[in-house]
């Protein structure tokens, strides 16, 4: 793995294209979008007009972006606190090497291929209140008094939203332990329990140290995901009902694409990339760290 | 010690069985939904029981007047060049970063890879007048060109990961024999590479397929839209008639599933590989 002085534009060169086109597809509108989030640009007029930072001053007054926000510290804390958890119990489970342990993570996996849309439309029907699964499943076991009406109840329509979520996400976080699992060494666990270790001492001190790594890359990317979320809110209750699902990605995109105002919207998408600066600057601390190992 | 293997199968087997039904309770639902007629959607309300009577009708229907014949083509449309375009484009930078070491080259790597955990929001307004801009705005090629654009980061960090992995020696002995860079790329690493961008092309095209953010954004006539902002759209006409809703969820769905249950090595291979492609 070398560049000679003389060679030095070889790998530029295998680099031009694919970076002009990330320039002008990613990068640049990074930079664009900082910069609109300054003005007034409505979407339209062809001139925008400075405003400084009186956008984020208005942010800060208004209230649905406080409600989104909100919004999406809860998806941060669910998104994490149970399909990490779960899909490590499940993975766990999975992982032994008993026949047909292939055919239920192939199965468990499905959600996983669906898109939002497909998801919400189908968990729409199970929170249907008079004619849904779930409240149907909960009178049926004498639990009526839990019936709720999921969606359109202010108080838990974030939480019904998360839990659809969840779905498709602890199948993937799932995976993510399968192959950390996969990772660690048999003579590691084989000698602790020699050692007379039992099952919660092998897990404790050897299979979870092991699995630090795939720990970090699941809970980043389940808060980055979390912290970027759209579709399943947009699509399910479009931020409703009056905005009490609402998350930042929703709240920008209505600003920007309903109402026309793209120098607001910017000034939201700009806040949702600083609150999910730091996590973005793990994961590449981590990518940093395997490299320098390497 | 053979009681406690035995006795362990039993919980998994009990427990593995009892996650999984649950689990696919969801699509259990849709299919009896999308089997029903019309005249039992109207009569038996209740979204999750199993059709009296099984019937195709709704699948037609969704297929015909639910456009979703159209978003098909569409959906096809966009997702195959754009992974063509992406493994390509992407194979590029990955050789550039994986064998050679030069000034700025970790920068770049991270910019790839910072590039793909951003907000999407970040993007959405510029790219949106980016496409009004150039004529590519409510046009399949737009939507094609961002998305090969976009997934230039994480496939291209994906292919690298991997790219590490042939010896640097071939590459040498290649070079001492006279080759030139762009044989190297071409004529060894590249078909070494094939069975990681069989992964990536797969997981890429699942994702594109899936994707609904950017066909919002960036197209508007009906007849340009995916299967994910069609069926959204079907909701509009069809949003009483469960039966051709499910119906029009398991046609978007049949192909990515299908995907999966034909590759899924390379699928789970796929995804553990950069691990953000969630």
């Amino acid at each position: 793995m070398i560049t000679t002085r003389r060679e030095w534009w070889v790998p530029w060169t295998f680099l031009a294209l694919p970076l002009a086109m990330f320039a002008v597809w990613v990068i640049y509108p990074i930079f664009q979008t900082f910069a609109f989030s300054l003005t007034s640009w409505d979407g339209i007029s062809p001139q925008a007009r400075f405003e400084g930072l009186d956008n984020f001053v208005l942010l800060f007054q208004d209230r649905i972006f406080w409600i989104s926000l909100a919004n999406n510290l809860r998806w941060l804390v669910f998104f994490v606190l149970i399909p990490i958890p779960l899909g490590l119990a499940i993975a766990l489970l999975f992982n032994a090497s008993l026949p047909g342990n292939k055919l239920y993570k192939m199965l468990l996996f499905l959600p996983m291929t669906l898109s939002f849309v497909v998801i919400g439309q189908v968990w729409n029907w199970i929170y249907e209140p008079d004619h849904g699964a779930l409240n149907a499943f909960l009178y049926a076991v004498g639990l009526g008094q839990w019936a709720r009406a999921w969606l359109s109840d202010p108080r838990i329509v974030t939480y019904s939203l998360i839990m659809a979520a969840v779905w498709r996400q602890i199948p993937y976080i799932m995976i993510l332990f399968l192959a950390g699992l996969k990772t660690i060494p048999p003579e590691l666990v084989e000698a602790a329990w020699v050692d007379g270790a039992g099952p919660i001492q092998r897990f404790r001190y050897v299979i979870l140290p092991c699995l630090r790594p795939a720990l970090v890359i699941a809970v980043t990317v389940s808060v980055i995901d979390a912290l970027r979320s759209f579709d399943i809110v947009y699509t399910m209750t479009g931020g409703g009902p009056h905005y009490s699902s609402s998350v930042l990605a929703n709240h920008m995109y209505i600003e920007s694409f309903h109402n026309y105002r793209m120098g607001y919207g910017s000034a939201i998408a700009v806040i949702q990339f600083l609150i999910t600066f730091g996590f973005i600057l793990v994961y590449l601390r981590k990518v940093l760290q395997e490299e320098i190992e390497h | 010690m053979r009681k406690r293997k035995l006795l362990f199968a039993l919980f998994f087997y009990t427990v593995s069985t009892a996650i999984v039904a649950f689990w696919l309770i969801p699509f259990i639902i849709t299919v009896f939904t999308s089997t029903k007629g019309l005249d039992e959607i109207m009569t038996s309300r209740e979204i999750w029981r199993p059709p009296l009577a099984m019937e195709t009708s709704a699948f037609r229907t969704a297929w015909v007047e639910g456009h979703m014949r159209t978003y098909f083509r569409n959906t096809f449309l966009i997702a195959t060049p754009s992974v063509l375009g992406c493994m390509f484009v992407a194979s590029l930078s990955a050789f550039a970063l994986a064998f050679y070491r030069f000034r700025f080259s970790r920068a770049v790597l991270m910019l790839f890879v910072g590039g793909m955990l951003i907000p999407f929001q970040m993007l959405l307004i510029p790219v949106y007048r980016l496409s009004t801009h150039f004529g590519l705005y409510n046009t399949l090629a737009g939507v094609i060109l961002f998305h090969v654009g976009f997934q230039i980061g994480f496939c291209t960090f994906f292919l690298r990961n991997f790219m590490v992995t042939i010896p640097y020696s071939l590459f040498e002995s290649a070079r001492m024999d006279g080759a030139s860079h762009l044989a190297i790329y071409r004529k060894i690493v590249l078909p070494l590479s094939l069975p990681a961008m069989a992964a990536l092309a797969i997981l890429e095209f699942t994702w594109i397929w899936n994707d609904y953010l950017w066909g919002l954004v960036l197209l508007q006539s009906d007849h340009l839209k995916t299967v994910t902002l069609g069926l959204a759209n079907m909701q509009g006409q069809y949003v009483t008639q469960y039966n051709v809703m499910a119906a029009g969820s398991l046609l978007a769905a049949a192909i990515p599933i299908g995907v999966f249950l034909i590759f899924n090595r390379f699928f789970i291979e796929g995804l553990t590989v950069g691990a953000v492609k969630g």
